[in-house]
């Protein structure tokens, strides 16, 4: 009878992380901004239907990047999280910790377990309300290593260096529209093109708004802010909710 | 499509909120199997014995869209049971579901409906069409039926604006979940009676907001005069009947004070006998 061959333990883990790893650096970038009403998230998407960024509930938002299909099963299955959660106690008792936490879980079993890890890194984030905490951002890795972030967060093929220009360019308490030009410049800040509202996906937790915070801030606004006039046969805004 | 690691979340492959409380925490539905000891039909005139009413509930359309009002008692055989309770719930930000009959069952109902909108919307990117709505709603009154045959009975009104056809719309329901579209108003409720004949006389299609407001007071103290389980405008306390407006902005709530003020108006008319 044959042997199948020895891997070490290290070796697989380190073939995995790799394998995750090139996956995600393939994808285009996503950067979240704390600005002065809440949390901005920008990322790079030329798609108007398959969003990369999602509400989950009403003070929690969800972003993904990598393989879509991953990580919209993760967005799914945090819908119901969250829903269920909601449902079965109050509104209230949903926080983005424990949706991060069941994240950093099932992509850990993944990891672990499965033939082949998920090449997705996801972003779960929660405005403060109002009168009293703070804002929180969990960044989930493939691997299920959890981290919170402060003031900014970035994922996908150029986090490091867009990591490194907002560490010099980001200030605390900015209003919407620098913060969407900070966050446009950061996903830029490798490549010599620029982006036009047709390349992006912006949303925001909005802390002003009523029960539901999350808001898609759709295209014509986005020209408005960066100063472009209107395209001549004018784009059909997604998603107003 | 169950993979192993799904369990943390649980597994199906769904955009129904309601089929996820069926696989995940079937205690939380409305009616399960063995959920109520087997009593007989309930024949008491006001529902089961020691289980709160709620009562009056109505909505008319108007020029701009809908108006959704209830009165705020809840009533518990030949007592006030509660004083303050809503009965009309924000259900998205184009509908809303006003709610009569047993108070518990049916302020639930309106709390699943809510989250089942929402899960849908947020799971598909999209919202249900108007009347997708209106039959998910008859569905879960469907499932209600053994506790309505028990004397549970929860008989909603919904209303909403139909972006697509740019108008307001109303659907009324029976405790089988049969739906029925209303072209002017819908009244429900232990006063439901009393509420329609009123606006049978006032109602005029494609009326002003003003004039919608009034008639919606109108037919609520009617109500409440004719009706031992309708709660009338109470000056004393401060207590005015619940009024939500859906147009095409969306979903809004009219201001107690000019609720308020539709009600001193309607009495003032009265007293001076006209």
């Amino acid at each position: 009878m044959p042997l199948p061959y020895y891997v070490s333990p290290e070796q697989m883990m380190k073939d995995k992380a790799e394998y995750a790893r090139k996956g995600i650096a393939r994808g285009r970038s996503l950067v979240a901004l704390e600005y002065q009403d809440g949390i901005l998230l920008v990322a790079e998407n030329p798609s108007t239907l398959l969003h990369k960024i999602s509400e989950i509930y009403d003070r929690i938002a969800f972003a993904g990047v990598g393989k879509y299909n991953e990580f919209e099963n993760l967005r799914i299955a945090g819908v119901r999280h969250a829903d269920l959660r909601g449902y079965s106690y109050h509104r209230e008792d949903v926080t983005a910790k424990a949706l991060a936490n069941a994240y950093s879980q099932a992509l850990g079993n993944i990891f672990t377990e499965g033939l082949k890890p998920f090449e997705v890194e996801v972003l779960v984030v929660e405005v403060a309300d109002g009168t009293n905490g703070r804002n929180e951002m969990y960044h989930v890795l493939y691997d299920g290593s959890i981290e919170d972030e402060r003031n900014y967060a970035a994922m996908g093929g150029q986090a490091e260096e867009i990591r490194r220009f907002l560490k010099d360019q980001y200030r605390e308490g900015l209003a919407l529209a620098d913060a969407v030009r900070v966050g446009i410049r950061a996903l830029t800040v490798t490549q010599n093109k620029t982006l036009t509202d047709r390349d992006l996906e912006v949303a925001v937790l909005d802390q002003k708004r009523e029960r539901r915070k999350f808001r898609r801030v759709a295209n014509g606004e986005l020209r408005a802010i960066l100063g472009r006039p209107d395209p001549p046969e004018g784009g059909r805004p997604m998603g107003t909710s | 499509m169950h993979e192993s690691w799904q369990g943390v979340f649980g597994s199906y492959v769904n955009t129904s909120f309601m089929d996820l409380l069926r696989h995940e925490a079937p205690d939380l539905l409305l009616t399960r199997p063995g959920a109520l000891p087997a009593l007989p039909p309930a024949v008491e005139p006001h529902g089961m014995p020691g289980v709160p009413t709620a009562t009056t509930i109505l909505a008319l359309r108007y020029a701009e869209g809908v108006i959704v009002a209830g009165d705020r008692q809840a009533t518990e055989g030949y007592q006030v049971a509660h004083r303050r309770i809503e009965k009309v719930f924000k259900t998205d930000d184009y509908s809303a579901v006003a709610i009569a009959g047993a108070a518990g069952p049916a302020i639930e109902m309106a709390r699943l409906f809510q989250t089942e909108l929402e899960h849908y919307e947020k799971v598909e990117g999209d919202g249900l069409s108007l009347e997708g709505k209106a039959n998910k709603l008859g569905q879960m009154i469907r499932m209600n039926l053994p506790m309505a045959m028990q004397g549970l009975v929860v008989v909603p009104i919904f209303a909403g604006y139909d972006l697509r056809r740019a108008e307001g719309r109303i659907f009324n329901y029976d405790v089988t979940g049969g739906r029925y579209e209303e072209a002017d108003y819908a009244a429900t409720g232990s006063g439901g009676k009393d509420a329609r004949t009123t606006l049978k006389k006032l109602y005029r299609t494609d009326g002003a907001r003003a004039d919608a407001l009034r008639w919606a007071a109108e037919a609520l103290i009617d109500a409440a005069e004719e009706d031992v389980g309708t709660g009338g405008p109470d000056f004393i306390r401060g207590i005015f009947p619940t009024v939500k407006v859906i147009t095409r902005d969306g979903f809004a709530d009219v201001a107690e004070a000019e609720v308020r003020a539709q009600c001193e108006a309607v009495l003032a008319a009265r007293r001076q006998g006209r």
